[in-house]
């Protein structure tokens, strides 16, 4: 550990090599910044990471080499560009793991001064050229098509017709919501180029719909029910994105004017505008169509395909494309689609579900309706936190309780965890993590397969209603999905000539084994490797509690080493307190303070212990509140942060800031001092208009400003996060 | 048997027999259970009670033979197609600990949820239950505010001084965080002072006591637990005096043998597994908030050699808005009446009319008869002319003459009430005859008593095997 460690300049997460790559320097090297791309060696790419570049960063290779990463990988949609072969080759491609492909717009913002940034203009001029084009010279290479398309198709052969397609919707028309591939983020810029406002939402609200019209199976009378001012914006967004789809060999305008004006005047009845409205259907399905197609060629075509894509005035491709798809060789589309079902499904089932916005007031109402714990919103929420829930704390346990033999559905052990979690008696994300999963282990001995029903599939709903009860007790952490994610793998990967005990043996030995390997073991790992880092006369800082750091602290001094222990708390929790009784009883030297004296005392340190919720795939570390400004505190004074962290909290999302998750405690522990009941200035002022409370509980530490995180995995910056993520992910939910 | 227990709890009704301290109001064919309350069996309040809370399969236990067969059929007239009730009998004078003893092997659930069955309350028993879950507790105890007792507003002295003598205290030890039960002694045994036991008062560092707190009678035990303390124990017969202080008394020194982690343990003879146990409930137990039992165990500074065996006694007090009463005496008796028809009226399951009044549509009322607020009138009874009613429940079948006066009482059924007679802040049993210008002031008239004409009674237990 070097403490006189360069400091970092404002070195961008998004542009750092990711991958197996040989730094010259030991281990300690990474803290001084992400390898420099022309120093390092030239990435391997993950089909086969050679063993003897992997110990600087002290990662083995993985146990089961994958031979097709994109295709295998399972959350293709958030890192394909860094599963993809590709990726590694180009700064290009490197770069095309562009946040705003899934954040907030204030992602998008971020791209203008990201080294990204020359990069993405080029493409836009490239665009903008394209656009400016006449669209009718596209049009000419497949003119003769427009023909077959226009004909109004007749009903009998339209009918077999839809067969066709819809079977090849169903092959590939999902994945195509979750998916984005290079070329639709091009389409993206294009359209924002075009001065459309959130550029990809409307995009995926385009194929959204599209997949709609398409489902709308000539229903003309459904059709009326929309709005025209949004099938122009609809029409638009086709326009914009045409250039690089083939799109350009589709009239719609015409249609899109009839129809209207059908609209505008209400006249339904004219089998014209039946006709027509038929027409401007079918077309809307073929550009729906050639939008799969070209998802589909997007994974398969190499790397030759993006050349030709970033050159738009080559009609070339999508002609060509474009020509396939319209010369109806419809069943070979069909087979080509078939093949890849598999790999679709599987992505579809991993994309994680988009995250209930708490501030949208519709489907919190439906939410509602749904839920078995009845909750009362707080009132005065804070306006940056509405999309996170928040309850009145004071009403849920004794509602929750109130129904303890009301809730049948709830296992007798789930509802126990489920009253804990709510009441905060364990909280700690290893602790709530295995009690969740102990409590599973429970109802699965428990279970017994209703009959005429499946056990894979029925004691996954079982599982999902527990999970969702768990939810509303309190939010999973990171880590809780996690382990969620792996044991409804196991159920359905269950042999299906188990017998229903067998099974059950199967799942709960697993359990048992995942609680073993990824929390148990992996912390005695950690223990192991951390304890090396600590050498006599150190002075330790760490924050609030974390269980894999009290097992550090307490084995070094097992070991017999000497060194002190700095117990930074924080109200409202304390958890500090707990952890400096169990030092302090162990006989270790500590001192205890709270977050207001932490640039004091940062003085004295020599190393800052953390542990973390999770550590997210780009290295940023989201813990308990107050980590990050510790972690900062200490990066200033030069003090290296080591970051406590069992890989199964890994998560591959991308977060930047503590705003988009997080989790609001009970406001009223950071308005109220339980201790000192003479201190009441706020008492009844929870119901003032003009104030609002915020008790967060979780924060992000950019990774900057973490010099190392102690994983299973052994030590490694905070840029080697992807990569355990990428490697290791199946191997470590046994996916 | 068969019974499904929801959430893995049983529930057992203690409705008791012929109570000796509601004489004269039980008789040999009213038991405790099914004295009225507002014209129903006080019994069915909790049943009900369970029935709303999803709570389908109860044991009913009752002292007596011929007691349980009135209940049982009653029950099955009642509640079939609701409810799956067992009615079992258990000898007379055995105590609640020892009615228990009695249904041992019936009980198979991890906890027991014990009810007494002259409960009239709305705290759902899930509250108690599920508190007994989080803490993981061996006991868990209800507690409610002390019922107002004596009629308010009635100014009968008489009615008071006996609430007053009644007055027993329930003194209970609390921690600061309202959750444990440190201390308990129930009504006779106070009387000069308390003994807190140092221990206790030493682990949790500041002890609440309270005097306002009354045992709702409705715990939640853990099976294994309970089955120990009866079977150790055997002169214990009653769970409130003697089972649940014996638990509080101990819970730092705990006797019991805690549902079997330890014999789990030495099972894997895995060193290696053991340790990473070990390392699991470690963790576990950091994480979790400790209660003082934990700290405690732990020993000073968490230095403790061996873990000091300790267990959990619950509290969950209910909320002072719900309502909660045990019919335990004559004047609880009529309080409850009182309130069921009154302030707890959503208790009763009728619906009140605009008058706050229920008059069932057989009754027939005479002219310038007028029934107050907060009366009931039952099914088939007839009033005569100009007599007024406040605040009284008279049950089915009655004949009331022209002129009666009656005030803040409960009339049971078939009761013949003559001209001119006034009855305040009484209870009239079933098949009495009241004849004319009786007079009736804070009295109790057992079961078919006939009190003659213009006679006056003030104060009194009039019975017919006292009288006759």
């Amino acid at each position: 550990m070097d403490p006189r460690r360069v400091s970092r300049t404002v070195s961008d997460p998004k542009v750092r090599h990711v991958g197996f790559f040989a730094p010259p320097a030991p281990p300690e090297r990474s803290q001084s910044g992400p390898p420099d791309p022309t120093s390092s060696s030239p990435p391997v790419s993950g089909i086969s990471p050679p063993g003897n570049s992997l110990s600087p960063v002290m990662i083995p290779p993985p146990r089961q080499p994958s031979t097709d990463l994109v295709r295998h990988y399972p959350h293709a949609p958030l890192l394909s560009p860094l599963g993809d072969p590709r990726a590694a080759e180009s700064s290009v491609a490197v770069g095309s793991y562009n946040p705003s492909d899934f954040l907030s717009p204030s992602a998008t913002t971020d791209c203008s001064d990201d080294p990204l940034s020359p990069r993405l203009s080029r493409m836009g001029s490239s665009g903008k050229f394209a656009m400016s084009l006449p669209s009718d010279e596209f049009d000419m290479p497949v003119a003769k098509q427009k023909d077959d398309v226009t004909l109004p198709p007749n009903v009998s052969d339209g009918g077999a017709n839809m067969e066709v397609q819809k079977e090849k919707r169903a092959a590939g028309g999902k994945p195509l919501k979750e998916k984005t591939t290079k070329a639709e983020r091009r389409a993206i810029q294009e359209a924002q180029r075009a001065a459309k406002a959130a550029a990809k939402g409307e995009y995926l609200m385009l194929i959204f719909h599209l997949e709609i019209f398409s489902s709308l199976q000539k229903d003309i009378v459904f059709l009326w029910q929309y709005d025209p001012v949004y099938l122009s914006l609809v029409l638009e967004l086709i326009e914009c994105s045409r250039p690089c789809h083939g799109l350009h060999s589709i009239p719609l305008q015409p249609y899109f004017h009839c129809l209207k004006s059908v609209f505008l005047t209400g006249n339904t009845t004219n089998s014209e505008t039946v006709q027509l409205a038929n027409c401007f259907l079918d077309v809307l399905i073929d550009v729906y169509l050639i939008l799969c197609e070209h998802q589909d060629c997007e994974g398969s075509k190499a790397s030759a395909a993006a050349a030709t894509r970033v050159n738009p005035t080559n009609t070339g491709k999508p002609g060509k494309a474009d020509a396939q798809k319209k010369d109806n060789s419809t069943v070979t589309a069909s087979e080509k689609k078939g093949g890849d079902r598999q790999p679709d499904k599987d992505r579809k089932k991993d994309t994680p579900h988009p995250r209930m916005q708490f501030d949208d007031e519709n489907r919190v109402e439906k939410a509602k309706k749904r839920s078995v714990v009845k909750q009362t919103e707080a009132r005065n929420r804070v306006e940056l936190f509405r999309h996170l829930p928040q309850y009145e704390h004071g009403t849920r346990l004794p509602e929750l309780e109130s129904k303890f033999f009301k809730l049948d559905s709830v296992h007798p052990a789930v509802y126990k965890v489920g009253l804990q979690f709510l009441a905060g008696e364990i909280s700690g994300g290893n602790a709530r993590c295995i009690a969740m999963l102990q409590a599973f282990q429970e109802s699965i001995k428990d279970y017994s397969t209703p009959p005429e029903k499946a056990l894979f599939r029925d004691l996954t709903t079982k599982i999902n209603s527990y999970v969702s009860f768990l939810i509303e007790c309190r939010p999973l952490s990171i880590s809780m999905g996690n382990a969620i994610r792996f044991l409804k793998t196991r159920i359905a990967k269950l042999p299906l000539n188990l017998s229903e005990s067998e099974a059950k043996a199967n799942l709960i030995s697993d359990i048992e084994r995942f609680i073993n390997e990824k929390i148990i073991i992996a912390d005695k790992v950690i223990v192991k490797h951390a304890v090396t880092k600590i050498r006599d006369g150190d002075v330790l800082l760490t924050y609030a509690s974390s269980s894999a750091v009290e097992m550090i602290l307490v084995q070094a001094h097992e070991l017999g080493k000497q060194f002190r222990v700095v117990i930074v708390d924080s109200r409202p929790k304390l958890e500090g307190q707990r952890l400096l009784r169990r030092l302090v009883g162990k006989g270790i030297c500590c001192t205890y303070t709270h977050i207001n004296a932490v640039s004091y005392v940062m003085h004295e340190a020599t190393k800052v212990f953390l542990g973390a919720s999770s550590v997210l795939s780009n290295g940023t570390v989201y813990s308990r509140v107050g980590t990050a400004c510790v972690s900062m505190v200490a990066h200033q004074f030069r003090v290296p942060v080591l970051i406590c962290c069992e890989a199964y909290k890994f998560h591959e999302r991308v977060q930047l800031d503590s705003i988009c998750f997080n989790e609001l405690g009970d406001p009223d522990a950071v308005s109220r001092d339980y201790t000192r009941k003479e201190i009441n200035s706020l008492d009844g002022w929870a119901n003032s208009e003009n104030l609002q409370r915020l008790n967060l509980i979780y924060d992000a530490t950019p990774s900057d400003y973490v010099s190392m995180i102690i994983t299973d995995y052994g030590m490694v910056p905070p840029t080697s996060v992807p990569v355990i993520v990428r490697e290791y992910r199946r191997d470590q939910l046994w996916l | 048997m068969g019974a499904k227990e929801s959430m893995d709890f049983q529930v057992v009704v203690l409705a008791g027999g012929f109570s000796k301290t509601l004489v004269p109001l039980v008789s040999k064919e009213v038991p405790k259970a099914l004295l009225p309350v507002a014209n129903r069996p006080v019994l069915s309040y909790v049943l009900e009670l369970l029935e709303q809370n999803d709570l389908k399969n109860a044991i009913v236990v009752v002292e007596g033979e011929s007691a349980a067969l009135l209940i049982s059929s009653w029950i099955s007239s009642t509640f079939v197609d609701r409810l799956d009730v067992e009615v079992t009998a258990v000898p007379e004078d055995v105590g609640t600990a020892g009615a228990l003893r009695a249904i041992d092997h019936r009980l198979t659930a991890k906890d027991i949820l014990i009810v007494s069955g002259d409960l009239v309350s709305e705290i759902p028993p899930g509250a108690v239950a599920a508190a007994h879950r989080r803490h993981d507790a061996v006991v868990t105890a209800m507690l409610c505010s002390v019922p107002v007792s004596g009629p308010s507003d009635s100014g009968s002295s008489g009615a008071k001084d006996k609430a007053k003598k009644a007055g027993r205290y329930n003194i209970v030890g609390l921690d600061p965080t309202k959750q444990f039960l440190l201390h308990i002694a129930a009504g006779a045994e106070v009387d000069k002072d308390i003994r807190v036991q140092k221990s206790i008062l030493r682990a949790v560092g500041q002890m609440e006591i309270r005097a306002d707190l009354m045992d709702a009678h409705m715990y939640a035990f853990k099976r294994s637990v309970l089955q120990d303390v009866l079977n150790q124990k055997e002169t214990f017969q009653s769970l409130r005096r003697e089972v649940l202080p014996y638990l509080v008394r101990t819970q730092l020194r705990s006797e019991l043998l805690l549902n079997g982690a330890q014999s789990e343990e030495n099972g894997n003879g895995k060193d290696a597994l053991q340790n990473s146990k070990i390392l699991l409930s470690q963790l576990l137990a950091n994480a979790s908030t400790p209660s003082f039992h934990e700290i405690y165990a732990l020993g000073p500074a968490g230095s403790a050699p061996t873990l000091r065996k300790t267990h959990k006694c619950c509290v969950y007090i209910a909320n002072k808005s719900k309502y909660c009463a045990r019919l335990n005496s004559i004047q609880a008796f009529s309080d409850i009446n009182r309130d069921v028809t009154g302030d707890a009226n959503h208790l009763s399951g009728y619906t009140f009319s605009a008058q706050n009044n229920i008059i069932h549509p057989s009754a027939v009322v005479g002219s310038k008869t007028t029934v107050g607020p907060q009366c009931m009138l039952g099914e088939g009874s007839q009033m005569g002319d100009k007599c007024s009613v406040k605040k009284s429940v008279i049950g089915r079948h009655c004949r009331i003459g022209s002129n009666v006066k009656i005030a803040n009482s409960v009339v049971l059924n078939h009761v013949t009430i003559g001209d001119g007679c006034s009855i305040q802040g009484s209870i009239i049993c079933s098949n009495v005859q009241l004849q004319e210008r009786a007079v009736l002031k804070d009295c109790q008239v057992g079961a078919g008593f006939v009190v003659t004409a213009g006679s006056e009674h003030k104060g009194e237990s009039l019975a017919k095997k006292e009288k006759q």
